[in-house]
């Protein structure tokens, strides 16, 4: 029960749900970006909603099938094709013996999350599988030969189509401010929320970086290291907003002006340079 | 102690001391998913409920440590040990005195797997982080920032001020506990070499 990689793309990572509890040790949860297509690819394909996915970041994963197996697609939308014959992401496909999986270069969204009948076997690390990429964490990067292992499929597939669920355009965040919106002016705040925010080519799994206006202090100093989240939007000492991604460090030392709403940040999965993010006051 | 927002699955309790938040986490790491900072302590869960379990807890403000004690051995040969002597108006050989003589305990993790935040150390022992971090630090590297102290474990950038190193393993997923340091434990430099 096996794949192997002929092309590993940009960035192709087994992930789960992550390591969850090991903050005393300096571990961060790390874990699935888009977790929503993660239990959809899994759904699908008849595992646990948690079982290892491959998340492979823009276009070029090609894997051939060594034995027959199920597969789902789910995330970025796009040009996906078994043995060249275009294919729909979102519901369950066969992959048989020496065929050719390929994922394009997404035409919506920056992630593909690949599910297989089973789930892919990697070691585990602290209870997970995931490669934490800020804390050099989990199984290595996919490279180009590899091969992926899988286990035993042991659900029953699923009939279901689900459709892409990405929006199209400018991305509306939800925000909660705090725990240190006081540190900011109100002008900052006032210009967090209304101003379009232009993601940064340098944005990752640890941060999505924004350009845009400059963000002021009113509290200068300091800030004593601190418990972040997924979500949280720190401000550099230089302005620029980041909102921190599954691999963020466990404390930091930037004051967080806000938090986006946990389920948006699915979203921020699939932001790509040059787009742009704006926030709206979540409803609390 | 102060209730912060902090998303719709976390608060974040923003304490007067290290010693206050220690407690507070000590209070609720049984119940909720928690993460120690310098002054605060992260809780996960529904925002209402974590205000609601705040409210039925009360904290009594002694220490908390593990009872654990690590000895670390260290050189004193790091390449900011003289601007860190000046900086704090003491000779060399003060500074090594300062680090050793004092017990440091372990205040929270971050930055890294297996970093480990020394709170409590001698007060004339704080000093800025460089203006521009080394892209690169050596693993075992032992610095000061502020008024903590941390060993590198792993090569990484890296901003604190060096003044020495060990060769004390602080992370390896080999180990039971991977990390050397855990919060609560309390911690001696010895000086070895020279």
């Amino acid at each position: 029960m096996s794949l192997r990689v002929l092309n590993a793309g940009p960035l192709s990572l087994y992930q789960d749900a992550g390591r969850p509890g090991y903050a005393q040790l300096g571990v961060s949860n790390s874990g699935v970006f888009d977790r929503q297509s993660q239990r959809v690819a899994n759904l699908l394909v008849g595992n646990q909603p948690n079982a290892v996915v491959v998340e492979a970041l823009g276009g070029g994963l090609a894997i051939i099938a060594t034995a027959d197996h199920v597969v789902a697609i789910a995330g970025a939308a796009g040009p996906v094709t078994i043995n060249g014959e275009p294919v729909t992401t979102g519901r369950a496909l066969s992959l048989h013996h020496e065929y050719i999986l390929r994922l394009g270069t997404p035409t919506l969204g920056l992630r593909w999350t690949l599910g297989i009948a089973g789930g892919f076997d990697v070691p585990f690390v602290l209870g997970s599988a995931s490669t934490d990429t800020l804390g050099q964490i989990g199984p290595p990067a996919v490279a180009v030969g590899d091969e992926l292992r899988v286990l035993a499929p042991a659900g029953r597939i699923s009939t279901e189509t689900f459709p892409a669920y990405l929006p199209a355009g400018e991305l509306t965040v939800r925000l909660t401010l705090g725990p240190r919106d006081d540190w900011y002016s109100a002008e900052a705040i006032a210009t967090l929320l209304s101003a379009p925010w232009l993601v940064e080519a340098d944005s990752d799994r640890i941060g999505i970086r924004l350009a845009g206006p400059n963000l002021a202090r009113r509290v200068i100093g300091e800030l004593a290291s601190e418990p972040v989240v997924r979500g949280s939007v720190q401000v550099t000492s230089s302005g620029r907003p980041v909102i921190l991604g599954p691999d963020h460090p466990v404390t930091g030392g930037y004051p967080v002006i806000g938090v986006v709403a946990d389920a948006d940040t699915d979203l921020l999965a699939h932001v790509r340079p040059g787009d742009t993010i704006r926030f709206s006051r979540a409803r609390s | 102690m102060r209730v912060l927002p902090c998303g719709d699955q976390a608060v974040l309790l923003d304490c007067a001391t290290a010693a206050e938040a220690r407690s507070w986490q000590f209070a609720l790491a049984d119940q909720v998913p928690t993460v120690l900072g310098a002054t605060t302590v992260l809780l996960r869960g529904k925002p209402a409920s974590l205000r609601a379990l705040i409210s039925a807890t009360s904290v009594s403000p002694e220490q908390h440590r593990t009872g654990n004690q690590v000895t670390i051995e260290v050189t004193y040969d790091g390449p900011d040990l003289a601007a860190v002597a000046e900086y704090c108006g003491l000779a060399i050989a003060e500074v090594i005195a300062a680090h050793t003589g004092s017990e440091w305990t372990v205040g929270f993790a971050g930055f890294a797997p297996g970093f480990a935040y020394l709170t409590d150390g001698d007060p004339r022992l704080d000093v800025p982080r460089l203006d521009r971090p080394r892209p690169q630090v050596a693993a075992g590297s032992v610095g000061l920032a502020g008024r903590f102290s941390g060993i590198y474990p792993r090569s990484s950038p890296g901003g604190w001020q060096l003044i020495g190193s060990t060769t004390a393993v602080m992370w390896d997923l080999d180990r039971p506990m991977p990390a050397l340091l855990q919060p609560g434990d309390t911690v001696s430099f010895k000086q070895v070499g020279q």
